[in-house]
């Protein structure tokens, strides 16, 4: 066991967005986090490294520092047009073994090279991040987080508008990961993509409506609850636990 | 020739101090000015300066025209807004720039109010414009200090700065130091603005900040080629301006800050990185 939930409420204001939920990640699963738009998907990752509070509840690292936890959030926060290189970003990966003033020694020049070579980035040292492709940005990403050695990898839409050669490249690279004992979660949309590669999934809508095998979490009936659910926000509902 | 560009430096002792303060604020406000601008934050440089008007006025009260009590004043007032636009843009949902408008606008009605109930229009011109050829030991060791400490924290917090500026979540996931590197900024932002005002005024001294970051952008990409040129931009501009003021008798901070915007000017049309004249000509481009 990696990860828990208990009774954790996320939200903003007083609007849940992950509303009781309860469950355990086991060290070493893939999982894929499914939902429809506004189901608390992104505000679940947040709520694991800690950006955001839980109004109610807890969400327990075990034996895992929040150190080794690392976060790919959606690709439109990274502002591109800074004058960074590909080198430099994907260095930054050494973050928690150097910290925010350490040197960056001959190792760690060493293993950025080889987390290049493994993106297919070689040659694109020097390049801006400005000058490239949205999948060669995401194969970047890839390598910083390839960089971290994270225990535990958050990953928020990673393939969305990324073209099908990346997907597949970052795909093996995530098999790879997990291979190795990583746990990983993943924000996903394509349900074959998901049925295909992972075979843990969280059906989310505000809630869990299931968890477990992808097989009987992605039903046909489980995905119309989640739809359904994720429409009933209310912004009248009474105050939760005084009903 | 020679007597041109350097006699008046050789001869008279008020153009050296004038020359080693505004040297000093050009190594320390234009590397501000670069992550100000990289961080689209160009603007936030002229509200700030607005902001520390109160403070600098309220020390003028208090001691008369010491530069000690108008910097500490000018700090806290900058600080204070800096800090506030910060909190109230973390605490709810409105975001940093709407709360720096608003109180640097309370700030800058307070200190205009506060300059012309108690003071006189000489005492508003120079804390605008500044006086460049009148800078005192004080404000030449104030500018010196705020040169060191601006240098030692950006050198000491620039990775930090850069994953803040580019990618924060990125900063929030792997240390606490996102807002430390935020607000260090800010306080950066304050001291060399408060620093600029004794020689340049409150207003001018912004120009330093952004006029020659934002010319160096058409010339060169990286960010090491960006700090270092928009330095010499800086420092190119403050000589210049000095002579100019010196053999045509226009007043010396207009003088620096219009030769710093000619060489911005002169950058946006005929710079190699997306220039007027680049975007104009006819493209080229490789066979594969």
């Amino acid at each position: 066991m990696i990860l828990t939930f208990d009774n954790v409420t996320l939200g903003y204001e007083l609007h849940p967005a992950v509303h009781h939920l309860s469950l355990q990640i086991e060290r070493g699963s893939l999982v894929a986090l499914v939902g429809p738009n506004g189901a608390g998907k992104s505000t679940l990752l947040k709520g694991i490294i800690g950006q955001l509070t839980p109004l109610e509840g807890d969400i327990a690292l075990h034996h895992t520092a929040r150190s080794e936890v690392a976060y790919l959030p959606q690709q439109n926060q990274v502002d591109r047009s800074f004058p960074i290189t590909v080198q430099e970003m994907v260095s930054l990966g050494t973050w928690n073994r150097i910290g925010a003033f350490g040197r960056l020694k001959s190792q760690h020049k060493r293993k950025v090279a080889s987390a290049l070579n493994k993106l297919g980035l070689q040659g694109f040292e020097k390049r801006l991040i400005g000058s490239l492709s949205g999948g060669q940005m995401q194969r970047v990403l890839f390598a910083r987080l390839l960089m971290q050695e994270a225990e535990l990898i958050l990953l928020d839409e990673p393939f969305t508008g990324i073209d099908s050669r990346t997907t597949h490249d970052l795909i093996q690279l995530i098999h790879h990961w997990n291979a190795a004992g990583k746990t990983i979660i993943s924000v996903l949309h394509d349900l074959e993509q998901i049925k295909s590669h992972f075979p843990t999934s969280l059906l989310l809508s505000r809630q869990a409506i299931a968890f477990g095998v992808t097989e009987e979490v992605l039903t046909p009936e489980n995905m119309l609850k989640a739809r359904e659910l994720n429409e009933a926000f209310d912004d009248h509902a009474d105050y939760c636990g005084e009903h | 020739m020679f007597d041109y560009l350097f006699a008046p430096f050789i001869e008279f002792a008020f153009m050296q101090r004038a020359l080693i303060g505004c040297l000093a604020i050009s190594l320390s406000a234009a590397p501000v000015g670069v992550f100000l601008m990289l961080r689209r934050m160009s603007l936030t440089g002229d509200a700030m300066a607005h902001a520390i008007l109160p403070g600098a006025a309220v020390g003028f009260l208090i001691a008369g025209l010491s530069i000690e009590a108008m910097t500490i004043g000018g700090i806290i007032a900058g600080c204070t807004v800096a800090f506030l636009s910060g909190a109230v843009s973390r605490l709810t949902d409105v975001g940093e720039d709407t709360s720096m408008a608003a109180f640097y606008l309370i700030s800058l009605a307070a200190g205009v109010l506060i300059i012309s109930v108690n003071g006189s229009q000489v005492d508003l011109l120079h804390v605008l414009f500044g006086s460049a050829l009148a800078l005192t030991d004080a404000a030449l060791y104030l500018l010196a200090v705020i040169c060191s400490i601006t240098l030692l924290v950006l050198a000491s917090l620039f990775r930090p700065l850069v994953v803040e500026c580019m990618d924060s979540q990125f900063l929030q996931s792997v240390s606490r130091l996102s807002p430390v590197a935020h607000f260090s900024f800010l306080v950066l932002v304050v001291l060399n603005l408060v620093g600029g005002f004794n020689a340049l005024g409150t207003l001018m001294s912004v120009g330093m900040m952004i006029l020659p970051s934002a010319a160096a952008r058409y010339w060169v990409k990286s960010l090491d080629m960006l700090l270092l040129l928009s330095c010499l931009i800086a420092l190119t501009g403050c000589y210049a301006g000095l002579l100019v003021s010196f053999h045509v008798g226009w007043p010396t901070s207009p003088s620096i800050i219009l030769i710093l915007g000619g060489t911005y000017v002169m950058s946006l049309v005929a710079g190699i990185n997306g220039s007027v004249v680049k975007k104009l000509s006819k493209p080229k481009h490789l066979s594969a």
